[in-house]
């Protein structure tokens, strides 16, 4: 899953729906896995597939669409903490979710799995929804080091937001861990200077 | 300067802010259940490390585990693989550990602040959503992912750009009949389920400052249903009544000198928030939701509302629910009072003051399960399983159970439920299940009566 970022062009997957849940993302009963992998087959389960398995009209199911970002209602990701709703979107192909809001933690998710959400406007993204359905094969490109998200469609280029510590983390496929066990010795300075718990 | 107590805190934790990036906040308690663990626990193994702190991390099984014959090894294969990987891990790492049908296990986020685990002033995190819960000791308590939990394991340390800071003020008292659930819910209604996004929350106010603590977890919980990174309330007197005596909690001349200590912790007067909201607590009456979110809430003698976009119409066409019907009446197939939301003492007093003296309706299912074993000891202790019994009530064995239904507590396709646990997603309480939220008093008028019911018109 930590595959460099660097500029990504490629078509899109519109899902203009509001507060789009990680119960949606990857239902509970899917939960039970102790690996990383294998998540993206039961990605948005229930949209996607009726009980016995048959295929429900869902834009994952239509040919026009595919590619490698997803685009989505504001809100995406609220409710429950799992990051399997991040492996599920790495693990099906998902490398971009634009969206025009994210909750907290799912956003953090898919930057700890080398995902990468783009914040963009609500007129942006309207742009762009508008942009794909009037032509699925509709491009877009998303620059890592220069932070801009460009429809190819209308030439319109935006900028967003990422830190500069994710940002080499991202282009350079490292992770916090490794930024984290660099850090020892501060850590034990804090607990020698907090010695009273809390 | 003034400072808010969220900034206090934070603030006391930061190991080092990241140049043009997060701060790296150290973590005085981690909390690890078996759904979110196991593979931070493996990445802690294939980088060759162990914990930093393990006296500081504590695990517990509670989102697969059954809620009948706990006695018995757990009947679906990968539950009980999951469950048995986290005591391994927890054994293999040397943590401490209270596995299934241990005195001390139940759902982490009743059993944290039961122990005395969470703490006034703590920095508390788990692999779970509904870690907010803690922030009603005073505690800035958030729920992180997978890859977050491994950080904390590795490091005791996660990296977290600050949140922005928000207070929430309810003036005035809860009616008779609202609780704290009602509140939040309402709280959810009038914010919607992203209004505090990015925020972290403080709660003031005379009607949060008369909360039980049962009462400040329930509306602790509910922080993250309105986006909030995490909410909590400012340590006071029923804090300290609540906690003093608890096992982890400090004993003897160490309690009184962090008693001390906590009482510095509030918001100096006259800091600001970057954002403050206020709501007067006589607005609001017993609440349940008609939708597919948190936020879609009424009072339940309220009529569904217009939809106001595609996403509520979807929510709508799903519970199968027209704009102007009314709630009231609606008849309920099943009744779940528990989860981390409303599973406790205070929950369990709420529904058998309602059913006491009534019987539960026909046809109808009820599940109530205790959120741990300390309350399932103290619903015995005062009787309340007697009065459950007498009403045709059948107390089942802690856990998350039908609140996300990983276990076998699974509501069929198409049956509505009035549940007091915190969410009413699209099949969160199993494939095609119609999720009602609402308090345990709410949930208690629809079990004896089987058809929505304002519990006001049941109280004496």
């Amino acid at each position: 899953m930590k595959k460099k970022f660097d500029i990504i062009r490629s078509t899109c997957v519109p899902l203009p729906l509001e507060n789009v849940d990680t119960d949606q993302i990857i239902p509970a009963r899917f939960l039970k896995a102790t690996s990383r992998e294998g998540f993206g087959e039961n990605l948005f389960r229930d949209w996607r597939f009726n009980p016995d398995g048959s295929p429900r009209p869902f834009v994952l199911n239509d040919p026009r669409y595919g590619g490698e970002i997803l685009l989505a209602g504001k809100n995406f990701g609220c409710g429950s903490s799992r990051e399997h709703a991040a492996w599920a979107l790495a693990d099906y192909g998902f490398r971009v979710v634009v969206s025009s809001f994210f909750a907290d933690i799912h956003r953090q998710n898919e930057l700890n799995n080398f995902v990468l959400p783009v914040v963009v406007s609500e007129d942006f993204l309207a742009e762009l929804f508008a942009s794909v359905a009037a032509d699925a094969s509709t491009l877009v490109t998303v620059d890592v080091p220069r932070q801009t998200i460009t429809n190819e469609a209308t030439g319109r280029s935006k900028h967003f937001e990422l830190n500069g510590y994710k940002k080499y983390c991202l282009t350079h496929g490292l992770d916090d861990i490794d930024f984290l066990l660099q850090s020892r010795p501060l850590i034990e300075a804090w607990e020698r200077q907090h010695t009273t718990t809390p | 300067m003034p400072k808010t107590l969220f900034d206090k805190i934070w603030d006391s934790h930061v190991v080092q802010h990241v140049d043009d990036g997060p701060d790296q906040l150290y973590i005085d308690r981690l909390y690890c259940h078996e759904v979110t663990s196991p593979q931070a626990f493996r990445g802690l193994r294939e980088r060759g490390l162990r914990p930093l702190r393990p006296a500081q991390i504590f695990c517990m099984p509670d989102h697969n585990t059954p809620t009948t014959g706990q006695e018995r090894p757990i009947a679906d294969p990968v539950s009980r693989r999951q469950v048995e990987e986290l005591e391994r891990n927890a054994r293999d790492f040397g943590l401490a550990h209270f596995g299934m049908m241990h005195p001390d296990n139940g759902i982490v986020h009743v059993v944290g602040p039961e122990l005395g685990l969470s703490l006034p002033g703590m920095t508390i995190v788990c692999g779970d959503s509904h870690t907010s819960t803690h922030g009603a000791v005073g505690a800035v308590a958030f729920g992180i992912g997978t890859s977050e939990v491994e950080m904390a394991l590795a490091s005791q340390c996660i990296l977290q750009t600050k949140p922005r800071s928000m207070r929430i003020t309810v003036e005035g008292s809860l009616g008779p009949g609202v609780t704290a659930k009602d509140l939040a819910l309402y709280l959810m209604s009038r914010l919607t389920t992203s209004g505090a996004t990015g925020h972290f929350v403080e709660y003031a106010g005379p009607a949060v400052r008369s909360l039980s603590m049962e009462g400040r977890l329930t509306l602790c919980n509910l922080s993250i249903e309105m986006g909030a990174r995490g909410g909590f309330v400012a340590p006071d007197d029923t804090t300290f009544a609540y906690l003093r005596g608890r096992r982890y909690a400090p004993q003897g001349r160490a309690w009184d000198e962090a008693v001390a200590r906590w009482r510095t912790l509030r918001t100096d007067d006259g800091a600001t928030f970057d954002r403050e909201v206020s709501f007067d607590a006589a607005d609001i009456a017993p609440m349940i939701t008609y939708g597919t979110n948190p936020g879609m809430g009424m009072p339940v003698t309220g009529r569904i509302p217009e939809p106001a976009g595609p996403s509520d119409e979807k929510a709508l066409a799903y519970m199968g629910f027209r704009p102007g019907e009314p709630m009231l009446g609606r008849p309920v197939d099943y009744v779940f009072l528990g989860a981390c939301t409303n599973g406790r003492i205070e929950d369990f007093r709420a529904f058998a003051s309602i059913i006491r003296g009534r019987r539960k309706a026909p046809g109808l299912t009820a599940w109530l399960v205790p959120g741990s074993w300390a309350v399932v000891r103290q619903i015995k202790a005062e009787g309340l399983d007697r009065v459950l019994a007498d009403a045709g009530f059948e107390l089942r064995q802690p856990g998350c159970s039908a609140c996300l239904a990983m276990n076998d507590d699974k509501v069929p396709s198409g049956k509505l439920c009035v549940a007091t646990s915190n969410r009413n997603f699209e099949g969160r309480q199993g494939p095609g299940s119609r999720t009602l939220l609402a308090g345990p008093l709410t949930a208690a008028a629809a079990a004896v009566t089987g058809v929505v019911t304002d519990p006001r018109t049941l109280m004496n």
